[in-house]
């Protein structure tokens, strides 16, 4: 008895800090969300919340975040399967991840003197007789700033999951006669597909809530979930607004988990 | 299925390696523009470093940034730690796999997320944003990751070890500080350096619980940046891209040689 007492006490700072920290935000925010602007209970939020306006911005959310894990996916996978057959693959996996420590707002910032009115992507526009484009503030560079910046995460559990596979199956699909596109069809990508659906998880969810990137890049042009939450919260102090669209935000972060499937234990 | 890479994968490959350093590369090369803007490089100055040195109010930001990140890495390992032993001491699966979805609640959840519940929060407890709204933040997120790195460390240790210990006439405090600790060192440290780098390169939480007064470089970067073009975070993002390879190259080696002694253990 005394045994377990002594163990129980030794938890409690963790404990703690999953009632205060992860609990006790989550009741906070659905509790917030039932309170109007001037701070009466009233389920008017989420009566705005299904106002096409509200509705459209979810919408769009939804769209661009789906683009950027599509096109994330698209340049990741083949990175990937690339690098697990050069040598040194730990090494150069190492070097792949290395840019994404790097300061993210830095990246961004870095992105608005390439992507400038007389920045390099445009010199090279003119360069190849195109002209100069406007680039900054549009779609366009929203959502290849947003992949660049998630692709190291997209291409980690990718690689982790074609680094797992064992090689003997890939031997046998060839000594039965598959060509390399029906080996990668019927027997990598299937076997790899948990590595895929977390790369998803990992982007499409933060992609819903990019912020920084919509004012620095897109010029306030996308508005995502995140914008609409940062802009109810700081700016018109909506807080029960922000809280309804986190409410919603966490719902769908729900259903994409569940969709996608529970990740490994562990991982 | 041939391990030699044609001369097309390899290509992409390297175009790959080379969208990913480009911006970074390219904020390091203009640091050192004397025409002051970010698309003519008139010539060659640290004119720019010189000035970051001589800008007390950012120096400050950064030791900010630095006190934060250490302070905040060094509570959640201790708390972590703690966590994950503690996990690792239920008996009943059940109870692990709750604590453990709700350890992993802040890993998947947006950063808008618990940004503004955190805000929520604090001014509910009373607590003024400031130092110790941003520190108690960056503890909080940064947890989860510590128990997750240190955890597969304790699974993989065998509990006979504990059994010989005890067996042995060791108190508990001694299976712990001779027999745990040590064995489970390497995911210590790899818990402290993820948690340093976390908070570190923190932006969305922390630009909602800072308030005026109190700033970390990321939030700093973020309002120069949409002041627009400063070649001082140019020179800033170079002396930061070098401490993180540092850091990395310091991880590298931390991980290598946890591969090296490979049963952990004392050394």
């Amino acid at each position: 008895m005394r045994n377990k007492l002594s163990k129980n006490i030794f938890f409690i700072p963790y404990v703690l800090w999953i009632a205060l920290f992860v609990i006790a935000p989550i009741l906070l925010i659905l509790y917030y969300s039932f309170f109007d602007i001037e701070g009466n209970l009233s389920f008017v939020n989420y009566q705005k919340f299904f106002t096409p306006v509200y509705l459209k911005m979810t919408l769009s959310s939804f769209w661009y975040a789906f683009l950027i894990t599509a096109i994330s996916l698209l340049v990741a996978y083949p990175t990937a399967l690339l690098l697990t057959k050069t040598k040194h693959k730990q090494l150069w996996l190492l070097l792949i991840i290395v840019p994404s420590w790097i300061n993210l707002l830095l990246k961004a910032y870095a992105f608005i003197g390439i992507f400038g009115t007389y920045g390099v992507a445009n010199g090279f526009l003119e360069a190849i007789g195109i002209g100069s484009q406007q680039i900054l503030f549009t779609d366009f560079s929203f959502i290849f700033v947003s992949v660049y910046i998630f692709i190291p995460f997209m291409i980690l559990p990718i690689f982790n999951a074609l680094d797992e596979l064992n090689p003997t199956l890939l031997d046998a699909a060839n000594d039965l006669g598959a060509s390399r596109w029906m080996t990668f069809r019927r027997v990598i990508f299937p076997l790899t597909l948990d590595g895929v659906k977390t790369g998803c998880q990992v982007v499409f969810i933060p992609a819903l809530s990019l912020f920084m990137l919509t004012r620095l890049i897109a010029g306030n042009r996308v508005i995502t979930l995140g914008t609409a939450i940062e802009q109810h919260f700081l700016v018109t102090q909506d807080w029960g607004m922000g809280s309804t669209i986190a409410v919603f935000l966490i719902i769908i972060m729900f259903l994409i988990m569940f969709v996608t499937g529970n990740r490994k234990q562990g991982v | 299925m041939s391990n030699k890479l044609s001369p097309v994968s390899k290509a992409f490959l390297v175009l790959i390696f080379l969208i990913l350093y480009a911006p970074i590369f390219f904020l390091v090369f203009y640091s050192f523009n004397s025409g002051g803007t970010m698309y003519d490089f008139k010539g060659f100055t640290m004119e720019w470093y010189k000035e970051l040195f001589k800008d007390t109010r950012l120096l400050i930001i950064v030791l900010n940034t630095l006190v934060i990140a250490l302070l905040s890495a060094l509570i959640a390992t201790i708390i972590g730690v703690i966590g994950a032993i503690g996990i690792r001491s239920f008996t009943s699966s059940k109870a692990r796999n709750t604590v453990l979805s709700l350890n992993n609640v802040l890993i998947v959840s947006p950063d808008v997320i618990i940004g503004a519940s955190f805000l929520i929060l604090f001014t509910m407890a009373g607590i003024k944003l400031g130092f110790y709204s941003v520190l108690l933040s960056h503890i909080a997120f940064s947890i989860p990751i510590v128990v997750l790195l240190v955890l597969p460390k304790l699974q993989e240790m065998s509990p006979t070890l504990i059994d010989a210990a005890r067996d042995l006439g060791a108190s508990r405090w001694d299976v712990l500080t001779k027999v745990v600790l040590p064995y489970i060192l390497p995911g210590i440290f790899a818990g402290f350096f993820m948690a340093l780098t976390y908070s570190l390169d923190d932006f969305a939480v922390t630009f909602f619980v800072t308030g005026n007064g109190f700033s970390t470089l990321s939030v700093e970067i973020y309002s120069l940046a949409r002041r627009g073009i400063s070649l001082n975070i140019n020179a800033l993002s170079t002396l930061l891209f070098v401490v993180t390879l540092l850091l990395v190259i310091v991880y590298y080696f931390i991980t290598q040689r946890v591969k090296q002694t490979g049963m952990g253990g004392k050394r």
